[in-house]
């Protein structure tokens, strides 16, 4: 007979492997996506399809040069990519979407170390890099169901008080406005963040602390809370990115505080700010606070008064 | 507040299967190491006759206990055996004659006071039958008896697979009262609860109905949520208090007691028959027929999968206990202990760890860790060598369930690197008490 196996307890696992976590987020991403090419046409998909692949290439052309682990299956690569596609306009050069991916997975991922390691969420920083790179190109809106006639994004009308060139709530719900390609449809990343909470890939806490604030903000500064909610990268920012493992707290209460945080600045940038979004911002700056959020909200072991 | 957990699955399949006695063993190795302690003195010498019950191994040390032989027959040798956890230890063996004739000596002892009721819970060579194997004797032995608020009996079986609490429950009730009734007759226990999880409810039943019948017994249903038989745990969710780190459940006024550990005391102070043999639950996915089998301590743990119908794959990995906090052993030519419940053998498919990748940072082990501990903070100080910022963590707190590396999805060697991290603080605190000393 051959030898038995010895290894340490527990000598069973849940099935829950870090690839599930990333399909499930993956198939969560889905629908949006769909949406953004009835809304924006098959050009979204380009991008997309552009944005994942570069994410995956860099990330297996990296890890091969550094003599790493060929991480790819564990799929968070392909989130990534994703992510970032959906926070640009449909409208966007080829080539500036492929340099805004190999700046997510090599300078803010891999650079750090990897899955797990980086402190800063890949796609949002990309982003934010690509928005000072390319102001022109990052801040230009195709109209939905339109080739080449631009808009402007809701939140710019909010900003400048033009009210009446608002969208109808129907219309913001469907995502039938100017925006990056993933972000316009509301009821399409509802779908996707309730499927995440329902498998318990990411908890209430975040997205409910993040839109809850916001609304309450919007409320009482009187800024048409519900165009505020549906408006720019609020939804998919706050089920989507503010929810990212690595770079936010996994305390429930860490949750809520840097929900509540990203809500604040978001606001803080949106109603006094000069740019007429601050998701993104927002998350980033939270994510810079997390390891002392964590800290603080790191739950006392149970020593009863003991030594 | 609740303490945290999680939802194993429960695979108790042999819950309703009574258990069958093993045909006798020709040969049983009994380690001298079946406790927490100091090893037990052989007294026996190789060629000797022995019987059932006959007192092969006296106690060394205050923290020790006595062996008794399983078999009739002779000893063979006295061997060297290194244990599942790599200790060493002597084992007697003896060739068992078939007969299984009962020694002279096993006669019910004399227990009128709390001090013969200690000696004959000592001779009966019972220990913690959970799995800890902590001497009972030591455990009752309370010096002053007003601490003891309630005695709490552990009869939450949390793990897999395991079933041997369930068959006590269900086979042998009238002897758990009957340790109930020693308990406060002998140490003034005024309340007793019976800690069930609700995955057995004919045991809760059978508990309940019993318990209507005798003063001062609660039977408290438990949800099935690991590691609901962990001590801390336990005595957490029945009598709300938190045992503090480093100290005992007496410190909350509380004893805990296994319910086989309670009957098998009860047996012997009945008839005088120490403990030489265990119910015990043969499962696994590489087993043909799951069954509990009673076997005499000793028995190659290989008789007892030959009795439930051998293996239909091969085995790649065997345990002692369940499948979270079992002890793979080397070889199926390792021994039934005394504190082993459960004997489970897995095929290739459950045997091999799997594949570890990086952690996420997803917080999974942090929040299902009763005691609250931080498994990553823990790794990251063990592997930066800063036994302070180990202690700061209460890294030797962990009591090693499992559930951080159950939930893990990197599949990260949580409990190994917690193991580590345990053993470090606590060679740097003995360190520190040495200097100390020295000044």
């Amino acid at each position: 007979m051959s030898k038995l196996v010895s290894s340490v307890s527990p000598h069973i696992t849940s099935n829950r492997t870090t690839q599930k976590i990333m399909l499930d987020v993956i198939i969560a991403l889905i629908p949006a996506g769909v949406a953004s090419v009835i809304i924006f046409g098959l050009r979204s998909l380009l991008v997309i399809g552009v944005c994942v692949a570069v994410c995956v290439l860099s990330e297996l052309i990296f890890e091969k040069i550094c003599k790493k682990e060929n991480t790819i299956l564990d799929l968070s690569a392909i989130v990534t990519g994703l992510l970032l596609a959906y926070n640009l306009p449909v409208s966007i050069p080829l080539w500036q979407a492929a340099f805004g991916s190999l700046f997510a997975i090599v300078v803010v991922k891999q650079l750090f170390g990897g899955i797990g390691q980086n402190f800063a969420n890949p796609a949002i920083t990309a982003r934010i890099v690509m928005l000072v790179a390319f102001s022109g190109t990052m801040t230009h809106w195709t109209a939905p169901f339109a080739d080449t006639a631009t808009t402007a994004t809701p939140l710019v009308h909010l900003s400048n008080g033009a009210l009446n060139e608002l969208p109808s709530y129907l219309d913001m719900l469907l995502g039938v406005r100017g925006g990056c390609l993933g972000e316009t449809c509301t009821i399409a990343l509802l779908a996707g963040g309730i499927y995440l909470i329902a498998r318990r890939v990411i908890s209430w806490h975040t997205p409910v602390a993040f839109i809850g604030t916001v609304l309450v903000m919007s409320l009482l500064f009187d800024k048409a809370p519900l165009y505020q909610l549906m408006s720019g990268g609020l939804i998919i920012g706050a089920f989507f990115m503010a929810t990212d493992y690595a770079t936010t707290p996994s305390t429930k209460w860490g949750k809520i505080i840097f929900g509540v945080g990203c809500g604040l600045i978001t606001i803080l940038i949106r109603f006094w700010g000069t740019a007429p979004e601050g998701v993104s911002y927002s998350i980033l700056l939270m994510n810079i606070f997390t390891p002392y959020i964590s800290k603080l909200t790191r739950p006392k072991p149970l020593t009863g008064g003991g030594k | 507040m609740k303490l945290s957990g999680i939802r194993v699955p429960h695979r108790k399949h042999t819950a309703d299967c009574a258990p069958q006695r093993l045909p006798v063993p020709e040969l049983v190795t009994i380690p001298m190491s079946m406790h927490i302690g100091k090893h037990a003195k052989p007294i026996v010498k190789v060629g000797e006759t022995v019987k059932v019950g006959q007192l092969i191994a006296e106690a060394d040390g205050f923290i020790s206990a006595p062996i008794h032989s399983s078999v009739s027959g002779k000893i063979k040798k006295l061997d060297e055996l290194t244990m599942s956890n790599g200790t060493k230890t002597t084992a007697i063996v003896i060739e068992s004659d078939g007969m299984m004739e009962v020694h002279e000596s096993v006669q019910p002892p004399v227990v009128n006071d709390f001090d013969s009721f200690i000696a004959a819970v000592k001779s009966s060579g019972v220990v913690g039958l959970g799995g800890a194997g902590f001497p009972t004797f030591v455990k009752l032995g309370v010096k002053d008896l007003s601490k003891i608020d309630a005695v709490i009996i552990n009869a939450a079986e949390c793990e897999p697979y395991i079933t041997s609490d369930t068959r006590t429950m269900l086979d042998k009730p009238e002897l758990i009262f009957d340790g109930i009734e020693l308990l406060k007759k002998y140490l003034g226990t005024k309340r007793v609860i019976i800690g069930i999880e609700n995955n057995k409810k004919a045991c809760t039943a059978k508990m309940q109905q019993m318990a209507d019948n005798t003063s001062g017994v609660e039977v408290k249903v438990l949800p099935s949520i690991y590691p609901q038989g962990g001590e801390k745990v336990l005595v957490y969710n029945t009598i709300g208090k938190i045992v503090p780190k480093g100290g005992l459940p007496l410190d909350v006024g509380a004893i805990v007691i296994n319910c086989t550990t309670l009957s098998s005391i009860a047996e012997y102070i009945k008839t005088g028959m120490p403990l030489v043999e265990k119910c015990i639950t043969v499962d696994g996915s590489a087993v043909n027929e799951p069954k509990n089998v009673i076997a005499p301590i000793g028995t190659p743990l290989s008789n007892l999968f030959e009795f439930c119908g051998g293996f239909k794959s091969e085995p790649k990995k065997v345990l002692y206990g369940g499948p979270m906090m079992g002890i793979a052993v080397p070889s199926l030519d390792m021994p039934v202990l005394k504190m082993t419940n459960a004997a489970l053998a897995f095929d290739e498919s459950e045997a091999k760890p799997p594949k570890t990748t990086a952690c996420i940072g997803c917080g999974e082990c942090i929040n299902h860790c009763p005691l609250n501990l931080n498994p990553p903070a823990i790794a990251k100080a063990n592997k930066l060598n800063l036994p302070e910022e180990l202690k700061a963590l209460c890294a030797d707190l962990c009591m090693e369930c499992g559930c951080c590396a159950y939930v893990c999805p990197a599949k990260r060697p949580i409990v190994q690197n917690n193991k580590l991290a345990k053993a470090k603080l606590n060679k740097y605190i003995r360190e520190q008490k040495e200097k100390e000393g020295g000044k």
